[in-house]
């Protein structure tokens, strides 16, 4: 009953990559979104649910317009503007950076390791010109930082001084700063531990909540999405197989894909093992995708016009969609496919404790990795070399003082 | 001889850096069964893959091993004290050949410019008499029964033609084609995508009964040890503070961190539960917390007691043990302290 | 319990402790690289003789005690030994350092060769700041075609040496065929390949930093056909274009000038190198998420090269400066040795070594080599100093 614009209207949106260039000859071209059409209603915490090869990346980054849009439409309209992101001009552009921000899942690229944090959260200030002066910024910037947990101390440091944890608040704040409507977080929680993904994930909730923001999830982690998503589409090899409100797709999921995703979900209750369903074999190369429906090659259910004809979304209930030539006579009778799990004996959840104050905290030491195995080889070696090339100097000059004598 | 296949004992690591002695491992002691899964649990900084590390004396120059450390590898009758093995030579007794170890990142671990073949013969011809043909005979043979096809083709490629879900199957093929005894996992599917991990999982648990060997499996994903695990061992910051059974551990776990782990993974079956994460952040290793490690993140911190003395490991009921004061003594409970 | 007076000691190194770490959070790029760079004994030992053998080329007409051209040679003591101050003899102990005297004569005993005698007993005593020929601390003549664009500059005139004697002169490295002092001629030497070495990494980092950069953030065919310009320049053979550059230079050029030309020729055949650094590192670094976050807020090309890919890479630019001074210092050398490059009275090791190749001298004037010693300490001073940028520079370095 949305009768309220979408923030977001994709139509038919395509984004193609060509890979190598030859002169002659067919280019091999990499469909990475093919023909998706979704909405995103305003204020929603849209998820988008995929494994690597789906294309929800590159569909994130092409709602931002930071990929180049083959075919199709994205309608953006927050009520002051309403623009089409595939032919956007140069000043129309400026606007839109405003309004559309987005986060990266590893918190070690994402910041630049020379700048300060408090340059890096400034920098989309200084860059757009929405601030007049300095000190206007710095205020924004000590602001946007508090709500991030952020203390002054952090301000002045650089990022190597962070934990993974505190680098995506950087970069969230950063994201936030300039108070845009819509932001895309693609994959921000993957690369965190689970107690500190959580924390994020709270953050994220509260500050969207607090600041109207739409937001547009990106994960490959289901349980996640499940739990902060009000909505959730899922994608394979580029194309939407499947969307509805978050409830009811993890309640009645109609998609062969989407069952089998959630019960390859590892369930914490020892006890229901194996009897899960486990799909075979990989994704399909997206230079070369099967004929019909993308999914055929791994599903239990293919029959002969799923190999030759590529189902369309089909609404099956309230805005809930599935694009599966058999999704009616599949699991109309079926049970939910979620885990009904023995939900484990309750222990007294201890009390939530505020969170304390933190202090200048240093960043956890890094595990040492294997290249450092290898660069102790490599330094060691270049030692020897060294040490080799000056007395085989030596004894080279020395050699006619030798014979001389 | 002892009946595990691995045991360590106090074991103890530090790291000489710039910044000083970190101690990246504080006295941890456990051990594994022939045909056991281990799983060995914590976040990032809590010491797992360089405990795993140790077990084949894999850690960088600067690492030093306190005194009472003791890692004993029971192979073919014999007893071996890992940490005392010096040369190349004799480790390589352990490295690789009673003990493999597969990777989170299988692309890094393959040689980009070396076909898989040659690695795998390598491997055998190093670590067994067979020569080439049979070595090669033997890998294609693996590489079959970790579900690759085509086996033969896939034998003459290079790491990049194969996807991810396939590099780690070779991978595992690779480590497995020695017949380890000891099978360590460093976080082996938290590169991979979900529908891939419930394959390499099934396939690892198929080939711990068809070998009957152990696995030290590292990860930071309880719910992968659920699934997989026999046995299952938290650490945070060095020390392990939990150890069990699987069941016990995650039905009825002890340490508030344990917990707190639990409370903070999002679970399907819990949807309108808030996630709540563990409160505070890791301390830095130069920072190591007096007492009980984890008090400063405890909501169940007993004053005076968990910031000053150091919680031994107590057992909580049959294989189920635990360093926590309250745990041992029950919240709040001071007064029944004895000795 | 607790005592007051270890709390406060306590709270103190807490304090101290905790300065110290903020200022490692706080610290930027260069100064994590010093404070890594400074842990490494060998780059500071290289560092060390490195500023030693820098500082001696600057100063050097104020350390050596005679002028290094032809008109400061020694006509009494040509092709002479090294001569070492003694602070003791037979004739007794002298707080001052002194050299022996000597006469020269030749003879039909001697098939007519000029023989130098030592006379232990007149003494040459060691003087400190000793008056001798003039000298501008830097002094540049350049007659380039055209007046406007003749250069005249003069530093600092004076006349003051370190050392000297009290009569004759004192060759601590001995003497050249026509008398001139080695010392002297190895101090400006080193100076001299410093010089053409600066000129020659200026013009190569200016050149290779703009084609690289370019190159390294368009991509595609700017960087295409860029590339098969450094790649054609660096094909270029060194020994036949100097061959040709050498018949092509005018005689009536002055050492100056010469000199000159031979340091920009260097720097330009020198660039492709460094431009492929560059190039490579930039086309790295512009795929990194912190790039494309700035890109996301509508930062211009010019703003992310500025803000986000210099920084980045300084500390290899450095690095890569550091390493690339050697290479100039010896093509320059070789260069020299072989005649292409720079000619008398110009000093260099080049120069220097031209007559080394006589039998003469191999056999009997070894001490003609000892700046070869300077030269090399010079290359491996640069060499380990590089190298220790590179390790501080480099976060998966190893650690001690």
């Amino acid at each position: 009953m949305n009768e309220e614009t979408p923030l977001i209207s994709a139509k038919g949106l395509s984004v193609h990559f060509g890979l190598g260039r030859k002169l002659f000859g067919e280019q091999k071209v990499v469909r990475a979104v093919e023909n998706i059409s979704l909405d995103i209603p305003k204020g929603s915490f849209f998820g988008l649910v995929g494994e690597s090869g789906s294309g929800k990346t590159t569909f994130g980054r092409a709602i931002l317009q930071a990929a180049p849009i083959t075919n199709g439409s994205i309608a953006y309209n927050d009520g002051e503007v309403d623009y089409n992101i595939a032919s956007l001009d140069k000043s129309d552009l400026k606007d839109y950076r405003k309004r559309a921000q987005l986060i990266f899942q590893d918190p070690y690229a994402a910041l630049s390791p020379r700048m300060t944090v408090r340059d890096i959260i400034a920098e989309p200030l200084e860059v757009m010109g929405l601030t007049a002066s300095r000190k206007e910024t710095d205020k924004r910037v000590r602001e946007m930082a508090a709500k991030c947990r952020l203390n002054l101390e952090h301000l002045r440091r650089f990022p190597h001084a962070f934990s993974g944890g505190q680098r995506q608040r950087i970069s969230i704040a950063r994201a936030l700063v300039c108070q845009p409507k819509f932001l895309v977080a693609d994959e921000s929680v993957a690369a965190l531990d689970v107690s500190i993904q959580a924390d994020i994930l709270n953050l994220l909730k509260s500050l969207t909540e607090e600041m109207g923001i739409t937001f547009l999830f990106i994960s490959h982690d289901l349980s996640v999405v499940a739990h902060i998503c009000d909505h959730v589409a899922v994608m394979y090899l580029g194309r939407l197989v499947e969307t509805a409100p978050t409830r009811e797709l993890f309640a009645a999921p109609r998609h062969p894909y989407t069952k089998a995703l959630l019960s390859a979900i590892p369930s914490l209750d020892p006890d229901y093992r194996g009897q899960a369903q486990k799909l075979e074999g990989e994704i399909p190369s997206p230079t070369n995708p099967p004929p019909g429906c993308k999914f055929q090659t791994r599903c239990p259910h293919a029959i002969d016009i799923c190999r030759s004809e590529e189902p369309m979304l089909s609404q099956l209930g309230f805005e809930h969609d599935v694009a599966c030539h058999r999704w009616e006579e599949l699991f109309e009778d079926q049970a939910p496919a979620i885990v009904s799990a023995q939900v484990p004996e309750a222990r007294p959840v201890p009390e939530p404790v505020p969170v304390p104050k933190p202090e200048p905290e240093p960043a956890a030491e890094e595990e040492p990795m294997a290249p450092k195995v290898l660069a102790n080889e490599l330094a060691r070696l270049r030692r020897k070399t060294r040490i080799a090339i000056t007395v085989s100097i030596i004894a080279l000059l020395a050699l006619p003082f030798a014979c001389a004598l | 001889m002892s009946s595990s296949l691995i045991k360590v004992e106090n074991l103890t690591l530090q790291f000489k850096t710039d910044e000083g002695l970190i101690t990246a491992v504080d006295n941890v002691s456990f051990e594994v069964a022939p045909g056991e899964i281990m799983g060995l649990v914590g976040e990032s900084g809590s010491g797992k893959s360089v405990t795993a590390k140790s077990l084949m004396q894999l850690n960088p120059g600067n690492a030093v091993y306190s005194p009472e450390s003791r890692i004993t590898l029971t192979t073919d009758g014999e007893d071996f004290d890992v940490l005392s093995l010096k040369t190349d030579r004799d480790l390589k007794v352990v490295r690789g050949g009673a003990v493999s170890m597969i990777f989170q990142e299988p692309m890094a671990s393959f040689a980009p410019a070396i076909t898989i073949g040659d690695q795998m013969v390598e491997q055998l011809l190093l670590h067994s008499d067979m020569n080439k043909k049979q070595a090669r005979d033997h890998s294609i043979e693996m590489l079959e029964r970790v579900g690759i096809s085509d086996a033969p083709t896939r034998f003459g490629q290079y790491a990049f033609e194969f996807s991810g879900g396939m590099r780690q199957r070779a991978m595992i093929a690779m480590a497995l084609s020695t017949k380890p005894k000891l099978l360590i996992a460093d976080e082996p599917t938290t590169a991979l995508d979900v529908t891939i991990q419930a394959q390499v999982i099934d396939l690892m648990k198929d080939l711990v009964a068809e070998f009957g060997m152990g696995i030290l499996f590292i990860t930071h994903d309880l719910g992968v040890i659920a699934q997989t695990a026999d046995n299952v061992s938290v650490m945070y910051l060095g020390k392990l503070i939990e150890t069990g059974s699987v069941r016990q551990v995650i039905r009825d776990p002890a340490h508030p961190y344990t917990q707190g782990l639990l409370h903070a993974i999002p679970k399907l079956e819990q949807l309108d539960v808030p996630l709540t994460p563990v409160p505070g952040d890791i301390p830095s290793p130069l920072d190591r917390p007096p007492g009980c490690v984890f008090h400063t993140r405890c909501s169940q911190m007993i004053e005076g007691r968990c910031d000053a003395d150091i919680p031994t490991p107590t057992t909580l009921s049959e294989g189920h043990v635990a360093s926590c004061f309250v745990a041992q003594y029950g919240p709040g409970g001071v007064a029944e302290a004895s000795a | 319990m607790t005592d007051t007076a270890s709390t406060a000691l306590s709270d103190e190194a807490a304090l101290a402790e905790q300065k110290r770490k903020e200022a490692y959070f706080t610290a930027g790029q260069l100064q994590l690289i010093w404070a890594r760079f400074k842990r490494n004994r060998s780059a500071m030992v290289g560092g060390v003789v490195l500023l030693t053998l820098i500082g001696m080329g600057i100063f050097a007409p104020f350390l050596s005690p005679y002028d290094p051209t032809i008109a400061g040679r020694d006509k009494t003591y040509q092709n002479g030994a090294p001569q070492i101050p003694y602070f003791w003899d037979q004739n007794g102990f002298s707080l001052r350092p002194f050299v022996y005297s000597y006469t020269r004569e030749r003879s039909a005993a001697t098939n007519f060769r000029w023989v130098s005698k030592v006379d232990e007993d007149k003494r040459r005593y060691l003087e400190l700041f000793v008056p001798g020929w003039e000298y501008h601390l830097m002094d540049l003549h350049l007659d380039l075609p055209g007046e406007a664009f003749d250069i005249n500059i003069q530093v600092l005139k004076s006349n003051t040496h370190l050392f000297g004697v009290d009569q004759g002169q004192i060759h601590i490295f001995g003497t050249d065929g026509p008398g001139k002092d080695i010392f002297s001629r190895t101090l400006h030497a080193i100076y001299t390949s410093l010089a053409v070495g600066t000129i020659g990494v200026f013009i190569a980092f200016v050149l290779s930093l703009v084609i690289g950069g370019v190159s390294g953030y368009y991509g595609g065919w700017i960087d295409s056909v860029l590339q098969m310009i450094t790649d054609s320049v660096r094909t270029v053979p060194a020994i036949p274009l100097f061959m040709a550059l050498a018949a092509f230079v005018p005689d009536e050029w002055s050492a100056e000038l010469r000199f000159l030309f031979i340091s920009i020729i260097l720097g330009l055949i020198g660039w492709p190198t460094l431009a492929r650094r560059v190039r490579t590192h930039l086309l790295t670094e512009r795929s990194q998420d912190y790039v494309l976050a700035a890109q996301l807020c509508g930062a211009s090309p010019g703003h992310v090269i500025r803000k986000h890919l210099l920084p980045s890479f300084t500390s290899y630019i450095i690095v890569d400066l550091v390493i690339s001074f050697p290479y100039m210092v010896l093509s320059e050398t070789a260069l020299s040795f072989i005649g292409l490059g720079l000619k008398d009275p110009v000093n260099s090791l080049g120069v220097m070594l031209q007559n080394v190749t006589k039998t003469d001298v191999l056999l009997n004037y070894h001490w003609y080599f000892i700046p070869v010693i300077f030269f090399m300490a010079l290359v491996m001073a640069f060499v380990f100093v590089g190298d220790g940028l590179r390790d501080a520079a480099d976060p998966y370095g190893e650690r001690n």
